[in-house]
Parts: C-alpha cells; structure tokens; sequence
C-alpha cells in the first residue's frame, strides 16, 4: 500500500519516527495522479497538483519546524488536497470557472494559515462544481470528476474533487466546503468520512463566497479520527472573519474515542418519506442501528417543517450568490473574453462567456428573489422559513444529543443523467439543506454499500459546537463495519 | 397660482478615520493610486470585510451631534449594481435598519428666527473607487481604489427645507457639526463633504407634495444654492405653462448654472438591498453610546454662546469664529497668552486653552482685538494662500505676541499689518521681524519733536492756511512726519507734538 493509501494517523507516526518524509508522501501521490490519469476513465479530481508549488510549501513547513510549535504535531507534515475555491498564495484559484482560469491568489486563506500552523501541507486544488454550484461535479470548466467506486457514476458535489481524491487514494485527506451539503453527499456517495462544522467554527476567510450565511470549510478523509484531527487544525476564531465564533476549539482527536454509550440520537419521520430509495433506507437503518449497539439510545423525533427547506435553501443562498458574484465581471483579474470600448458589453460578454448555465441558472434566480416587488414574497419570507427550520433543530436538541438522517435519498448516479433537469438535482438536497439553514454541524460517515458497490454515507447531525458528539457516534458506526 | 418650496437633503460626509471602514488601509488622501488597497477592499475572491470601532465611534458621535436617536441594533445591507469603481459590485450600506435615526439640527432663517430641520436618518456606508478618464474621449479609463472602502455618513433631511438660503444654513450648520463632533473635516476640495438635493413645488395651501426632482453634482454650497435657484425658477415655468413633470434625476453644471437632465425615475436602478450576510447586526450597548457622548466636544452652539459671556465677544464674532473649530480653537489659544500689558498677578488665573482668559485681559479689549485680526488679516492671507488655519505660518502665540506688540505701543497699526506679512511669508515672530528690521515706533519725543519742526520749517504755506482755518491741512503735515520717520513715529504722539507746536506758533 503506498503512502497515498494511509490516514493522518499512521502517517504522522511514521513521520514521527522519522521512517518517511513529506516528500515521500507527495511522490506517492504524484504517482498516483499520473497513473490515474492514463486510466480510460481518469477521475480528474485535480485541477492543479503542482510539485514545485507543493515544495515550495514543504520547504516553509520544514523553516517553521525548527520553531518547534507544539501545534505542528497535529499534522506534522502530511500533504492535503484543497478545493479550488479555498485562496493559496500563488496558486491559481479557480473556483472550477473558466472566468477565473488564470486568476492567481494573493493570499492564504485563514484555513490554509491554521493548516500550515498546525503542520499541514497544502497540496494539490481539488476539482469542484463550479463556485461549489451542482451536487455532482459535472459543472466543473475543467470537466466531469469520476466516482472511485464506478468510474461511470458522479462522485457526488460540489466537493466531488475532494471527496474522489481521498476515496481514490489520490490524497490522504481534503478540504472541502459545504454550503447545502456540498461536503456530506460526496463524502456518502465516495465512502469517506466528510464534515461541515457548525457555521462559524472555520473561519471563511479566503474561501470564495458561494453563499455566504451557509458556506463552511470542512475536512473529507478516510476516517473518522483523521476528520477530528483536521477539523482541530483548521478550526479556530477568526478577526478577519465577522461570522467567525469566538469559541474555543476543543480536543476533537481526543474526544473522538468517547464511545457513543449514553448518545440520545434523535430519528426524524420526515427525512425517510417518499423520495428516499429502499437501499438507502435500508442502509442508513442499519447504521443506526450499530448506533445503538454502541450504547446510544434512539427515538423517533419530528423536524415538522423539513418540507420548506429546499425552496427555503434556493431563495437565500442564490440571493447571496447573485451578489457575491457580481465582483466576477473580468475587469480588475480573471478572464477577459472580449475586447471592447463598451462596458456594458465587457459586462455581458465576459459573464457570458465566464460562467457555466448552472450557475448563470442560479444567479438570475437569486437576481429575481432580490428584485424590488418581489423581494416580501420571495427573499423575507423564506428568511421566515429559515427561523422555522432552525426552531425545528431547537426543539429536537432539548430531547436528543444527534440526529441521524439519510444524506443523499438515493446512491451515485450516472454521469450525465441529472444535467438537464436542475430540479431533480435541486429536491436531491433535501437531507443535507436543512442543516446548512441551522447552521448546525453534520457529518456523512460510511454506513454499508448498495448491491451495486455504490457506498451510502449516514448522516449525524449535532447541536452547533458539539462536533464532539458526531465524531463520537461516527468513530462507533465506523468501529462496528 | 403660487408654489411652496419643498426641499430635502442627502449628504455624504467622510469620516476621518485613519483607516478604511472594513479594512485596516489608509485613508490618507492624495497617495499614489491603489496603493492604499489589499483583498478586502480590492473586493477580491473570499476576502471578507469586518467594522473598524472608529468608524462606528464616529458615527455614533454623529448621530449625537445631531440629535438622532441611536439605535441599539442596526444592520449593514449590500446595495448592489456594477460599475468599474465598484470592485465588489455592491456597496455596503445601512438601509432598512440604519444606526441613526429621527434628529435635528437649529439654523436661524433668513427673517432671523429660529428654525428646526428635521434628520431622517444618518447611517454608515463605504466610498467606492475613483475614475480616472483620459482627456482623449475614446482614451481609456483609469481606476484608483484607493478611496474604495472610505467611511461614510449619509445624512439624510427631511423635506422641511424651504428656500435656497436655508438650504445653504443647513448646510453650513451640517459642516460645523461634522467638524466639531471630530467625525469629518469636511473639505469640500477632497470631496469629503458631498451633496445630493431633492427639490419639489408644491401648490400653495396644498397638503400633497409636487414630482420630486433629484440634483446632484453640485460641488460647493454656493454650487447647491444656485441650483436650486435655477431649479425652482425651471419647475415654475413648466408648472404655470401647464405642463407636468416627471420624477427624474438633474445634475447641475456649475458653467452655465443650469441643471440638465439625466435619467427619468423609470430608468433608475432596483439596488437590489438584502443585509449583508459577511456582518453580524450590529448591537450597541448604553454604556458605549454613553462613552461616545462623554468623549463629544464642546458642541458649537455652546461654545458661541461662551464665547460672548467670557470674551465679551459680540454674537456676530463669536459666530463667524465658531463656525469652525480649528478657527475657534485658534483664537481659544491666542486669546489664552497673557497680555504683556497685564499686571504678572493675573498669571495665576490661568493661561491654558479653553481655561477662561484673565478677567483683565477681556477688560483690556485683548481677545476682542485677536478676534478682529483672525477675522480679517488671518483669514484674508489664509483664502489668498489656500491654506487651513492649523497650517498656517503664524501660530496662536505669534498671533498674540504681535498684538501684545501693538498694544504696548511699541509699533503701530500700520507697522503691525507689515509685520504681519512678514510673519506669514517667513514665519518668524514679530519680535524677531521689529528687530531686524528695526521697525520699532519711535516714541521719544524729542525725536518726533524735531521732525515736527523740521516739518513745520519746510511747509511754511501750508501752515499759513492751516493758521487760515484749512483744518485738513494738519493732516498733511502729520504724513510729512511720518514720512519723514520712515512711518516709525508713534502716531499720537506726532498728533500731540504737532497740536502742541502749531498752538504755540498762534499764540506767538
């Protein structure tokens, strides 16, 4: 097995022994890369895996050892793939957009600081839908990413790069970002371990707005332990980030081992109605009942009106979209597709041109909820909605530690087959939006695969700030496969 | 039929903060473009903006200085629309919930009464960029986001603005208190005091308002004055022939005094707001809006009315001295040097700035007599220079000296006006400037007495007529004296001398 193919938690030990480097570790993955790429079927997981930036990187870690910061144990030195909407200083940010193709950050985000603080190594920009729009990576500028499992199916989206990459071995563990589950369902659809944390425990910083009262950087990796260790790396209050928590960041890599004996989780009727495939059904009932082999206790709990939060999630997050992308215009950086003394056709053509039909699809939608005359009926009452929705959560959190739900309602589909029909995709976020509208953290942990060897993650969501109590109860499902 | 005016106020005011309103760049004025920039304000991909406390302070000691209501939660809003200076292509705003509320402001109106402008609304934004067009039309355009992110204050009138005149007393009134509550200079020729005008006719006993126009462009209060002047006559003529107005937005050419259209209402942009979802509301608390209010300075009309009781200042003085507080502060620091005429006893009383000044100094007419050299000398060379006050050569205690210098009779007024314009184009002290140029008034009067009889020697016609009752003559003859003193003799004592001289020649 090479390098590529362990967790965080062998290879730190390795590296500690001083058996391995770092560069050995990125050779591994390099070569897997390479060999990926000449498959029939390549995953295409990364849009830039660049070993001279990545040793520019070491090199920097290597100067800041000598330090000897105690938080660099955490990760003492193992590369980890970043999503392409996270900024790195001197490497492309693409956003999986062709406006910025060329586009090249800056500066570091407050993640990729808090990863290099704690001995991570920034390493290699993961494929993604483009600016994290889709629930498949098939809108990617850079093309399609493939699942591992069936190099037919999608992987799940928009952290379809990360959570591919880890799941192939192509990195030992991501970054992704979740805004309506954007880390969840490809960390279920691709069989690893994904979390989005409570909305405001990672600070935003340097991550490319989606829309900004969901977005979350979270960890994908291959197991539960290793998600608590980066998780602890990258979390943190930030002053450059006014959303940021000023909470501290407890030990998750060691709350981690607590055993889910004593868990009251939480089974909500709502999310396993129509729509929800039997495999899946069948799937995720197992995983909670390992749950409660572990020592948790079940009970049916109600989430009364989970039924708004797809239409609640599409009003807000495509009004903030539509604002948040306004800056792309190829004016001051990014693509410039045309040339000429008209700035309303600058305007038009480089937005033409520089954005795919999914995300121009949710910016004229956003653009239209916010329009003067429509924005009552549309942007603040689904503001409304959202209090609900998070009452709902309020509500269920007096009785139970975690609520355990389906992520996605049905496996990885075919590549292709959703493309043309949004809302279908759309109503395939029903398990993973309402938690985003909460702001509350959840996680998708690998709970059994379907007849076809496609894997289904289980999702456990907790109340904000108690993570603790996920990678508990995940650490346990994980333990009984 | 006759018309009432109706006339309402936007002002955008520039906080002077030392750094932006989201970022922590400089706000310094005139600096290479954008190089006052980073991601925040540059708006670049997953940068994110978050308040600077001074910016809020300040808007808050606004909001107190004019009365407003602070509110305790306020929420900034995105206002949305693309343009090249706009590197976000939103502006962050305050719009539905804006931090200041339901204020006023006293102006006396042109009968000389007293009259209350009612503020809406006076709430935080930032500036955008700055556009640099080439002089060749079809040239290209340059940026500068170096004022991008600026802080701002937007006051907003209600439309209980009646003429012209008091639209410019708003205004005056509106810059006075921005410059003493500390929360902008207001310099109009760094554009940080900018005015946009909403101005309607109303039929005369009529409740309903008439179309409003909106006026911007007007790059001086005079500038707003002469607009609405124009403004009110056009919407006369258009409304007594009959016809009717659209709502539209006008801006004003300052050449030809006249305000052109622009675009009709129809035509105007849906800002799209929605709050800001990259900052939290805003929450204040009693004791910070009660630290703000402590910390407010001597408000101006405070200060005039001090100014009179303890400088014994006319109203009219004290008002043009308090119409800014670099100017008041100014004369404070002049009025506060002890007068060389004073007796040393008084020196217990105080000297200190904004300590009141020796009873005997105000006695002796000293801080009236300082009032009238900044009000006509200093602040003729400081519009002939284009400097401020606090930039100017001559310094309170310069000021005070050259006074002192006067008053002792050591030079004369004429002599102190030379005096003067030497300080202002060498900076020195007055003392230094007598010295050198030995400019000293000559007050022996067995020199000036011989000046007179040499004088009285050379001009023995024109004492004949003096003699012969031609009283201007003795005026005559007093320049010869002083010209024959190089302008150095103390003037009185020429008048005494001369009086004295001729009187003894009748009696001869």
């Amino acid at each position: 097995m090479g390098l590529n193919e362990q967790s965080i938690e062998t290879l730190r030990e390795l590296l500690k022994s001083g058996e391995i480097t770092t560069t050995d570790i990125v050779r591994d993955i390099d070569a897997a890369i390479e060999s990926d790429k000449r498959d029939d079927l390549p995953l295409n997981a990364y849009i830039r895996f660049d070993r001279a930036e990545i040793d520019r990187r070491v090199d920097k870690s290597e100067r800041e050892k000598i330090k000897g910061l105690p938080s660099r144990d955490l990760l003492r030195g193992i590369p980890i793939g970043v999503k392409d909407l996270i900024n790195v200083l001197g490497s492309p940010t693409t956003c999986g957009s062709e406006i910025l193709k060329e586009y090249v950050s800056p500066y570091d985000a407050t993640a990729i600081i808090n990863l290099e603080r704690s001995g991570g190594i920034p390493a290699g920009k993961l494929n993604m839908d483009e600016f994290a729009m889709g629930s498949s990576t098939e809108s990617s500028a850079f093309g399609p990413v493939r699942n591992p499992h069936d190099r037919r199916k999608i992987p799940g989206g928009s952290s379809g790069g990360s959570a591919a990459a880890v799941a192939g071995g192509l990195a030992v563990a991501a970054l992704g970002s979740d805004t309506g589950g954007s880390i969840r369902q490809p960390a279920s659809m691709c069989g690893v371990f994904g979390m989005k944390p409570t909305y405001g425990r990672v600070s935003r910083y340097g991550l490319v707005a989606y829309a900004s009262s969901f977005d979350q950087i979270g960890p994908v990796t291959r197991t539960v332990m290793d998600g608590a260790i980066l998780l602890e790396a990258i979390a943190g209050f930030d002053p450059a980030d006014s959303t940021s928590a000023k909470v501290e960041t407890p030990r998750f890599s060691e709350l981690v081992n607590g055993g889910a004996k004593g868990l009251r989780v939480g089974v909500p009727d709502e999310y396993f109605g129509e729509g929800l495939s039997d495999e899946v059904r069948a799937l995720v009932e197992r995983g909670i009942s390992l749950l409660a082999k572990a020592g948790a206790v079940t009970k049916k709990i109600s989430l009364k009106y989970t039924r708004y939060a797809i239409a609640t999630y599409y009003i807000i997050a495509t009004a903030e979209a539509s604002s948040n992308l306004a800056r792309f215009d190829g004016i001051r950086y990014g693509t410039r597709f045309v040339k000429t003394d008209d700035l309303l056709t600058l305007y038009k053509e480089n937005r033409r041109k520089g954005f795919g039909s999914e995300v121009k699809r949710r910016i004229l939608l956003g653009t239209f909820t916010l329009s003067s005359g429509y924005y009552d009926a549309y942007y603040l009452k689904a503001q409304k909605a959202r209090t609900l929705i998070r009452g709902d959560f309020e509500e269920a959190f007096k009785e139970v530690d975690l609520i355990a739900t389906p992520v996605s309602p049905v496996p990885a589909w075919e590549i292709g087959t959703l493309v043309d029909d949004p809302l279908s995709m759309y109503l395939a976020d029903i398990y993973t939006v309402p938690v985003n509208l909460a702001g509350l953290p959840a996680a998708s942990v690998p709970c059994g695969a379907t007849a076809a060897a496609l894997p289904v993650g289980l999702q456990l969501i907790a109340n904000h700030f108690k993570e603790g109590d996920i990678f508990r109860a995940a650490r346990a499902v994980e333990a009984l496969q | 039929m006759n018309y009432d005016t109706v006339i309402g106020l936007e002002i955008h005011v520039q906080m002077c903060t030392k750094t932006k309103t989201f970022c922590g760049c400089s706000t310094e004025y005139g600096a290479r473009p954008n190089t006052h920039t980073c991601p925040v304000c540059l708006g670049l991909p997953g940068a994110l903006p978050v308040l600077n406390r001074g910016v809020l302070e300040k808007g808050v000691a606004a909001g107190l200085a004019l009365n407003c209501e602070v509110r305790g939660t306020s929420i900034f809003a995105r206002k949305n629309y693309f343009y090249p200076d706009l590197p976000k292509a939103y502006q962050i705003s305050q719009y539905e919930q804006p931090l200041n509320v339901g204020g006023f402001v006293v102006i006396i109106d042109e009968n000389g009464r007293e009259k209350r402008i009612g503020i809406t609304r006076a709430h935080l934004e930032e500036d955008a960029g700055k556009l640099i067009h080439d002089e060749d039309p079809k040239g290209p355009s340059y940026v500068d986001f170096n004022r991008c992110g600026v802080p701002l204050l937007e006051i907003v009138s209600e439309p209980e603005i009646g003429t012209p005149e008091e639209a410019y007393r708003f205004l005056a009134a509106i810059k006075e208190m921005m410059q003493y509550a500390g929360v902008s200079e207001c310099s109009m020729e760094k554009g940080e005091l900018r005015v946009d005008v909403n101005v309607s006719l109303r039929k005369q006993g009529e409740r309903e308002l008439g179309v409003k126009q909106e006026i911007k462009n007007m790059n001086s209060f005079a500038g707003v004055k002469r607009a609405l002047e124009y403004e009110i006559k056009r919407q006369t003529k258009v409304l007594r022939s009959g016809e009717r107005l659209r709502p539209e937005t006008r801006l004003f050419d300052e050449n030809k005094g006249a305000t052109v259209s622009m675009r009709s209402k129809e035509e105007a942009h849906d800002y799209r707001y929605f709050p800001d979802p990259d900052l939290v509301p805003l929450a204040l608390d009693r004791p910070f809006i009660e630290q703000v209010r402590k910390a407010l300075p001597e408000l101006p009309e405070a200060k005039r009315r001090r100014f009179t009781t303890e400088y014994g200042l006319t109203g009219y003085d004290a008002a043009l001295l308090c119409s800014s507080p670099k100017v008041a502060g100014f004369f404070e620091a002049a009025a506060a040097g002890r007068g060389a005429l004073l007796p040393a006893a008084s020196d217990a009383e105080g000297t200190a700035s904004g300590v009141p000044p020796p009873a005997a100094a105000v006695r002796s007419g000293r801080p009236k007599k300082i009032a009238n050299w900044i009000l006509t000398e200093l602040t003729g060379a400081m519009n002939a220079m284009k400097v401020e006050i606090d930039r100017f050569a001559v310094t309170p205690s310069m000021l005070g000296e050259l006074i002192d210098l006067i008053d002792s009779g050591e030079i004369s007024g004429k002599m102190a006006k030379e005096v003067f314009d030497e300080m202002v184009s060498t900076g020195k002290s007055a003392h230094s400037i007598t010295e050198s140029r030995g400019l000293k008034q000559v007050t022996d009067a067995d020199e000036i007495g011989a000046a007179v009889d040499e004088v009285l020697a050379e001009h023995e016609k024109v004492v004949k007529d003096y003699e012969g009752g031609k009283s201007s003559a003795f005026g005559f003859l007093v320049g010869q004296v002083m010209k024959k003193t190089k302008g150095k003799a103390n003037p009185k004592l020429v008048n005494d001398l001369l009086d004295r001289k001729l009187g003894a020649r009748e009696k001869q």
